[in-house]
């Protein structure tokens, strides 16, 4: 190795292993091969080392020691495979399975649970100590997020995803001895506190004591009921994370089997959520031209993202005048897949059952706003995540991987590419930069691409050159980074005349709903995938989509046009806290 | 027997709320002789003396003070750990009642001698009638110019703040103890980063027992080595034990290392009360280690304690005649954590939480001998990969215990109700 870093000689296992310096146990091990049982530890976390799983013998120590939290050091001797680490181990599973809910079958995650899968790796079948779960019922109180505290194993997971990617603290530890617990602040439903149902906790969980709430059925008996007309969008996002689950490397791109999935299904129309983003540039796009011109206070801020609304809802009120009114593409879809699409289809809207799958926990909690609808009628009538859609195709036992290519259905099936790179962060200022700066200039791109908003960078800027003026563009995941470009907009010191934020790392590609297994650099695959899809595509530009330059022609007249106005604009309201003191 | 005094030689000799008193009994001596020591030199009569900490991990003191002192930081902090939550142990809150003055030296000196700047007093929550005691020597100490800036003109600033946690066993333990300053709840972190590197406030950072810090200034004035004249080669002076229990006269007593345990308890603290017998002796608290009778004439140092399978640890020594039984005995130890446990790590956590139950069953006289095993192996593997020393020695009892009363832990036939498993 020509590399500077200064390496480390060690054995596992009496294996000679050469790491660099800093390398922790379980990585040194894993260079080899060999596979440390773990829980609480989690590649993208900082290390915790409570559930102390990944105990190994280091020779010359009196103790084990947490392969996950000690560094190695030169001539180390780690034995991971001798009877006290195995008895430690399995002991350890042992005392976890006395305190866990064992009730596999019925559990959201059986057969892709940490737990359960190191059990059998192990071979055991059930604990050999008296069960001691507390009796706890399921605490299923909003539209995303289901908690079943009987299956927590208090690794802490949860609690740090909350904390240091999203900066809040809905979760966290409560009480001590076998009484600790995970909870939120006085133990209130997580939609009453921080939470804006972001879902990260749901992704990391080992187990199923945090899952996403479960609409499979309702789903079911849409698709069975032949009365019904049952249409599907699927956000950008999914189509490069679904392939995971079926054994296909990360970011393979599976637009075509998933379309087909989703006619096997039994889907009547599958539609494509890009046609909503292209729709959303249009008219995010007018509204930032307008605000420009009419010299509304800067910046405007995206508004697609469901836990980033929640966010300024209820964390920062005071700048829900910068949200942009705009509907995410999800519920603008939604909205014309209730208005537009029926008198093109010949169909009554109340035989109209919309589905959406999206990589998001929160867009639950978005299709069910009041604001989310007319006339009695949701634009979206149920959202499925990621991981549901999995569970569907698995449902009706489909070989997904050997799945022929099919496309989306027309009117709403055609997507740019602007509107699938909407699945990343930094997708939605691209897709916006492209038909903001043409339709300000009346000129052409030179260069599609902006590399500077591209990329896992948490805050991302540049400047656009428009006739006349410079446009400030800032772009942050997370809401810990949200929080940063907040507080300078707060004290009038934002730079910026357009933000986009994500909630989640790396944007909708890593959003809650995704696979479990989901990893940064996993996302890292996804977001590659996602500007391919971009580059490939015949139309990269929202205002050239001609599906909706027909819909502009035969239904809405315009950007911002009354219609417009009704259908594909919302509005925002301060969420207060139960706890807020002043 | 003689009550030997060297920790205690200033008890009852000067006025507790007065530093004028404390000085006119040769207070802040030490301090005006170790700033013209090199803080190596302290460091080395601490580890000449063989002096090892008094909180209950029995870690080489003078080491310690070398090792902190290496640290280099533009801030560094010395805790005193007054925590002092281990059962039957209750020295320290002797030593800051009785003289209060010369632990506000000591960490003076410490801060000297290890190049810190800041300075806390973490006592517990209990102790909370102590807390006007300090707070009034710490403000005297900072109106004669011994706290502050510029220390007896040798550039050289110290302040010590007061804190109180919320009565956690936990909590002193040393990452915890650093969480609860800080604000945060008190529980035990992984290590590392280890408290010397970065310890309150990510700051380097010096642990130390209030016992282990009330000896050196005494230690820097004793010329004529009256502490090294005491002990034995390997456990040098004197040590301070608090007897608790069964015994007539509980309370502490400062004893030259080699005194015997049964010097201790029929000598010092006046034997058990009349007719009873002598069915244990746990010590070092709740965290210590269980012995019979038979530990009478070992000699009170490391190494014979050690060799009896008992250790000194905090000093505390529970007398325990034969009312009551060894099988009560755990369980109400084993109460204490389960109580305790901050819950973090599996082991302690849950392991914890059954072993109570496996006891309660011994009690009731239905365990197996299935649930004796179980038992003994979780106590092995929460000693052996609990996240920190809670976990790690709260089994001690239990586990000395399997040795020393085996017979206790035979279950018959009859008692698992005729199904041997």
């Amino acid at each position: 190795m020509s590399t500077q870093e200064t390496m480390v000689n060690l054995t596992i296992n009496n294996i000679p292993v050469s790491v660099p310096k800093g390398t922790k146990i379980m990585q040194a091990a894993a260079s080899i091969g060999i596979d440390i049982p773990h829980l609480c530890y989690h590649e993208d976390q900082r290390i915790k080392a409570h559930c102390r799983l990944c105990s190994v013998e280091v020779t010359g120590r009196r103790r084990l020691l947490a392969a996950c939290s000690t560094e190695v050091w030169e001539g180390m001797d780690v034995h991971t495979d001798t009877k006290i680490v195995r008895d430690t181990q399995i002991t350890i599973l042992q005392l976890m399975l006395a305190n866990h809910n064992k009730d596999c079958l019925a559990c959201a995650r059986n057969q892709n649970c940490d737990l359960q899968r190191l059990c059998s790796r192990f071979n055991i079948q059930g604990s050999n100590l008296p069960s001691v779960v507390k009796p706890e019922p399921i605490i299923e109180t909003n539209p995303s997020i289901v908690r079943d505290p009987s299956k927590c194993i208090r690794c802490g997971r949860c609690i740090r995803a909350c904390k240091d990617v999203q900066g809040l603290q809905a979760l966290t530890y409560a009480g001590r001895s076998s009484d600790i617990c995970v909870t939120s602040a006085f133990h209130k439903p997580l939609e009453a506190t921080d939470c804006i149902l972001c879902g990260q906790c749901s992704l990391v969980c080992p187990t199923g004591a945090i899952v996403v709430k479960d609409d499979t059925q309702k789903v079911l008996d849409a698709l069975q009921d032949k009365t019904k007309h049952v249409i599907v969008q699927v956000a950008p996002a999914v189509r490069v994370a679904l392939g995971d689950a079926f054994g296909l490397a990360p970011g393979a791109i599976v637009t075509g089997q998933m379309v087909t999935a989703l006619r096997l299904l039994g889907f009547d129309k599958v539609f494509d959520t890009n046609f909503g983003a292209d729709l959303t540039i249009m008219e995010e796009g007018a509204e930032f031209l307008h605000r420009l011109e009419s010299g509304t206070p800067g910046p405007m801020l995206t508004s697609c993202s469901p836990g980033w609304v929640n966010y300024v809802e209820k964390h920062f009120p005071e700048l829900i005048p910068h949200l942009s009114t705009s509907k995410s593409p999800m519920s603008m879809f939604g909205a014309i897949a209730k208005t537009y699409y029926p008198q093109q289809a010949g169909l009554d809207v109340k035989d109209i059952v919309t589905v959406s799958v999206m990589p998001c926990t929160a867009k639950k909690f978005e299709a069910a706003r009041p604001e989310m609808g007319r006339d009695g009628y949701r634009d979206v009538d149920v959202v499925l995540t990621t991981r549901e859609l999995i569970k569907l195709i698995k449902y009706v036992g489909l070989r997904f991987e050997d799945l022929p290519e099919t496309d989306f259905d027309s009117p709403l099936g055609t997507g740019s590419g602007a509107g699938a790179i909407f699945g990343t962060t930094g997708g939605v200022m691209e897709a916006a930069l492209r038909t903001v700066y043409e339709k300000a200039t009346g000129g052409t791109l030179p260069q599609l691409e902006f590399e500077e908003v591209r990329g896992f960078k948490g805050i991302k800027e540049t400047t656009v050159e428009l006739p006349g003026r410079s446009l400030r563009i800032a772009i942050a995941h997370t809401l810990k980074n949200a929080r940063l470009l907040m507080e300078q907009i707060k004290k009038g010191e934002s730079p910026y005349d357009f933000i986009e934020i994500m909630a989640c790392p790396g944007g909708c590609i890593g959003g809650g709903g995704q696979p479990i297994g989901t990893t940064n650099a996993i996302k890292k695959e996804r977001m590659a995938a996602l500007y391919e899809i971009d580059r490939q595509m015949p139309i990269r530009k929202s205002h050239e989509n001609p599906e909706i330059l027909t819909l502009y022609k035969d239904f809405l007249e315009k950007p911002l046009s009354e219609k417009a106005e009704e259908l594909l604009h919302t509005s925002y309201h301060k969420v207060a806290r139960p706890y807020e003191f002043n | 027997m003689e009550n030997f005094a060297f920790l205690t030689q200033n008890f009852g000799r000067y006025d507790t709320a007065s530093i004028g008193s404390y000085m006119n009994v040769g207070g802040f001596q030490a301090l005006k002789k170790a700033v013209n020591m090199d803080g190596e030199e302290i460091a080395q009569l601490i580890a000449r003396n063989k002096v090892k900490g008094r909180g209950g991990a029995e870690y080489d003191m003078g080491r310690k003070w070398s090792q902190a002192r290496a640290v280099q930081g533009e801030h560094k902090v010395i805790i005193c750990n007054a925590d002092e939550g281990e059962t039957t142990t209750f020295k320290d809150r002797e030593l800051i009642k009785n003289d209060p003055f010369n632990l506000i030296e000591a960490m003076i000196i410490a801060g000297w001698a290890m190049g810190a700047d800041k300075g806390f007093i973490y006592m517990r929550a209990e102790y909370a009638c102590l807390r006007p005691l300090l707070l009034n020597a710490i403000r005297q100490a900072k109106n004669y110019g011994f706290l502050g800036t510029n220390i007896l003109g040798r550039g050289f600033d110290f302040d010590i703040k007061l804190y109180s946690g919320a009565g956690a066993y936990v909590c002193g333990e040393g990452t915890a103890l650093i969480r609860s300053i800080e604000g945060k709840a008190g529980r035990p972190r992984m290590k590392p980063p280890f408290i010397k590197v970065s310890g309150v406030f990510a700051l380097p950072t010096c642990l130390q027992n209030v016992e282990s810090l009330s000896l050196v200034p005494h230690l820097l004035l004793d010329e004529e080595g009256r502490y090294a004249a005491q002990g034995t080669e390997d456990s040098v002076g004197t040590k301070l034990v608090s007897v608790a229990g069964n015994v007539q006269k509980p309370g502490v007593f400062e004893i030259p290392f080699g005194t015997t345990v049964r010097e201790i308890v029929y000598g010092l603290a006046g034997g058990l009360p009349e007719g009873q017998e002598l069915q244990l002796i746990q010590f070092g608290g709740a965290s210590g280690k269980a012995a019979g009778p038979d530990i009478l004439d070992c000699p009170y140092t490391y190494e014979d304690l050690r060799s009896h399978g008992v250790m000194v640890g905090s000093g505390g020594l529970a007398v325990v005649d034969k009312r009551t039984s060894v099988l009560d005995f755990l369980r109400i130890n084993q109460d204490f954590f389960s109580e305790e446990s901050c819950g973090q790590c599996t082991p302690c956590r849950e392991g914890n939480l059954h072993i109570k139950l496996i006891l309660e069953k011994l009690s009731a006289g239905t365990a197996t001998a299935e649930d004796v095993r179980l038992m003994k192996k979780i106590a092995r593997v929460m000693s052996m990969s609990s996240l920190c020393g809670l976990g790690e020695t709260a089994q001690n009892t239990l586990l000395s215990a399997m040795q020393v009363f085996p017979e206790v832990f035979e279950v018959t036939e009859r008692q698992t109700g005729g199904v041997a498993l």
